[in-house]
């Protein structure tokens, strides 16, 4: 046996480090001589039968954090959408799962299915009802949410949010990538992604559309560049934005939404009864970690609107002034008029 | 000191077209605070570069020329304008909102605490007041001569002012084409200065490799085509924009998008017209079935001549057109294409 676990080892892993571990393991178990037989007994042994540990320890698991958003549909928007004060209402607008963020997911996801023993823990700041997003993770394969919500981080702009965030993943603790969308489509701005990864000293891959290779120690990655594109290598651990135009997140896992759908934040299930509590502890898995700014140790300088540099200043609505103009009807007399004036005028030629 | 900053956006040694634009701008807010207008190039092989930025009236021109600054990483260009910042303390920085921009600005107004916003469409200096907190009481106070970073936002409905009072620079990215590039003086001098990299930029910032990189020339010309026929939602399927490259050909236009039809998977995403696609100033603008939110006006809103087709009568975008054909794109660009090919021979 002990030679297919090797095998399987050596033919999954080339990295430098799984191919020392590789001549080690040869050298002291003396298995050498049993290579061969090895790559036929390795294709016998059925994942599943391979212990356990041995088996993570092989693959080397990635621990992956995914930052997520939910945001207004700003494809949708009406004429409600502002308060008087100028902010956004956003209770006037269905909420979404920010769509580059799901492209985000579905890399990490991928990063699991090649690595069996990963786990994904999504982290998402925003109103209690942003634990939405987070169980619509699970239900597509994530293992774990995290929600950060306290009056405290709101107001704040993309600085303001990426030092709260950078807070949260240190709670986290453990991680060798965070994976998140390029940009939320209600700002628009990718700036929180670069700044987050700036907070934790992390360097970055932003515009990513495919992740290649990645293994504990470097990723590969090919991202969008102006132009055309690129192909890079970095250093784990590393902040990784993922573009639109990457792969799709696949849909919700039926058997996922079966085990997640009673999925609760730790402030949710405070409010339970004793009896309800009892089964959110014996069931781990179902409880949605809920954070304010003290627990992720948040300087109050640096959070909400006390940490943003920027004010807005103003904000109005927009009323185009109206052009003096010529209607027309799609008759093909009022068509060809038009054409004739154009052409007349050397306007197109 | 205080001075107007721009980052450069270097291909091999030629400086983009996006961060010319940006030394104009640059240009006028230095000359309304009364300050010089500086700029950084960071690159590999940049002899002779500040000839390609003088005559935007740059006062300085900081380089940093080095093997392993070209292509653009991360974290030695971050390094480089930070610590560089640090010792002239800009007041006012602009970047492109370019791939590059939109990856360096961020992580540099991390560094520095700072204000960035992103793809402004208007830059003006003005005064701004504040209630700010002075021993637990709020005060008054008065701001003279910020920047007001304009851009639309949310969804196109509201067009925002930002400013940032408390804290320099003031950051912005401004996207490809949005202002206008003018040689101010081809004769202009400023200073070069040519910075020791290695004092900026620690070794361990080289960690991330470019394997590999292609960089094609744009396939179409959007922004320097004379006529623009752009469709929108109204267009309704992809079939629809055949139609539209069928005028194009025809009339010698570039076919562009609002987002809607690029989100619906019609056309490619390169062809979006609006402030985050492209902005087009062309003679004749033709709208095929857009409404004309605030953002893709932003993106348009100059062209000479603007003619939409809406079946819409009150589509947001008639009210800035010049000519406007009541009717269903299906049903009218067919016929701009038949009585074209027949008043124009």
């Amino acid at each position: 046996m002990m030679c297919s676990f090797l095998f399987l080892a050596y033919l999954k892993y080339e990295s430098p480090s799984n191919r020392k571990l590789f001549t080690f393991l040869v050298q002291n178990l003396f298995c050498f001589t049993f290579a061969d037989a090895g790559i036929i007994a390795c294709k016998r042994v059925n994942d599943e039968s391979i212990n356990t540990n041995l088996y993570l320890y092989f693959y080397m698991s990635l621990k992956i954090i995914v930052l997520a958003k939910q945001v207004p549909d700003t494809r949708n928007v009406g004429p409600d959408a502002m308060t008087p004060e100028g902010t956004v209402n956003r209770a006037a607008l269905p909420a979404v799962f920010n769509p580059e963020d799901l492209n985000a997911l579905e890399q990490a996801l991928r990063l699991k299915d090649a690595n069996p023993g990963s786990t994904i823990t999504m982290l998402t700041m925003g109103l209690p009802k942003a634990t939405e997003v987070l169980r619509e993770g699970l239900f597509r394969g994530a293992d774990a949410g995290c929600l950060l919500t306290d009056r405290a981080l709101g107001g704040a702009d993309t600085l303001a949010t990426s030092y709260s965030l950078a807070q949260g993943i240190k709670k986290i603790g453990d991680y060798d990538i965070i994976l998140c969308g390029r940009q939320a489509i209600d700002g628009d701005t990718a700036q929180v992604g670069p700044q987050v990864a700036e907070k934790l000293g992390l360097t970055q891959i932003t515009y990513t559309e495919e992740i290649l290779e990645c293994t504990k120690e470097k990723i590969v990655a090919k991202r969008h560049i102006d132009g055309g594109v690129e192909t890079v290598e970095g250093p784990m651990p590393i902040v990784v934005t993922v573009n639109g135009s990457a792969a799709p997140c696949r849909s919700r896992n039926a058997k996922l939404v079966m085990k997640y759908k009673k999925a609760k934040t730790t402030s949710e299930i405070a409010a339970l009864s004793d009896e309800e509590k009892a089964f959110y502890e014996s069931r781990p898995y179902l409880v949605i970690q809920s954070w304010g700014a003290a627990d992720i140790e948040a300087d109050p300088e640096q959070i909400g609107k006390a940490g943003s540099p920027t004010n807005v200043k103003a904000v109005k609505n927009i009323v185009f002034k109206a052009k003096e103009n010529k209607t027309l009807t799609s008759s093909d007399a009022d068509v060809e008029s038009l054409i004739v004036e154009l052409l007349e005028s050397n306007t197109i030629g | 000191m205080n001075n107007v900053f721009v980052y450069c956006e270097l291909e091999g040694n030629k400086v983009a077209d996006v961060s010319l634009e940006l030394l104009t701008k640059g240009r006028k807010l230095a000359n309304q605070l009364g300050v010089q207008l500086e700029c950084v190039c960071i690159g590999c092989g940049l002899d002779g570069v500040e000839k390609q930025v003088m005559p935007f009236g740059v006062d300085k021109v900081h380089i940093f020329d080095a093997e392993g600054l070209f292509p653009y990483t991360s974290l030695p260009h971050t390094s480089a304008v930070v610590n560089l910042f640090k010792e002239e303390q800009p007041q006012i920085c602009l970047l492109g909102a370019t791939v590059i921009g939109r990856d360096l600005g961020p992580r540099v107004s991390s560094a520095l605490h700072s204000g960035l916003t992103a793809d402004c469409t208007q830059l003006e200096i003005g005064d701004f007041d504040m209630k700010v907190k002075v021993d637990g009481a709020f005060v008054d106070k008065h701001y003279e001569k910020q920047l007001y970073q304009i851009r639309p936002a949310f969804g196109g409905s509201i067009i925002a002012t930002i400013v940032n009072p408390e804290h320099r620079p003031q950051m912005a990215t401004v996207r490809d084409g949005v202002m206008k590039k003018e040689i101010l003086d081809e004769n202009y001098q400023g200073e070069v200065i040519r910075h020791d990299v290695a004092k900026y930029v620690p070794e361990t910032d080289y960690v991330v490799k470019v394997l590999d990189r292609h960089v094609e020339k744009a396939k179409h010309n959007l922004k320097g085509a004379n006529i623009v026929i752009a469709g929108g939602y109204g267009v309704g399927s992809k079939e629809g924009f055949d139609q539209l490259f069928e005028l194009a050909k025809e009339i010698h236009a570039e076919v562009g998008a609002s987002r809607a039809a690029v989100d619906a998977g019609w056309i490619d995403h390169d062809r979006q017209v609006g402030q985050t696609g492209v902005t087009v100033r062309p003679k004749v603008y033709i709208a095929c079935g857009i409404s004309g939110a605030i953002q893709h006006i932003a993106g348009m809103k100059d062209s000479g001549i603007i003619i939409s087709i809406n079946s819409d009568p009150n589509a947001p975008i008639n009210q800035i057109a010049d000519y406007i054909i009541n009717g269903t794109v299906e049903e009218v660009v067919p016929k701009l294409i038949k009585y074209y090919k027949k008043n124009s021979k």
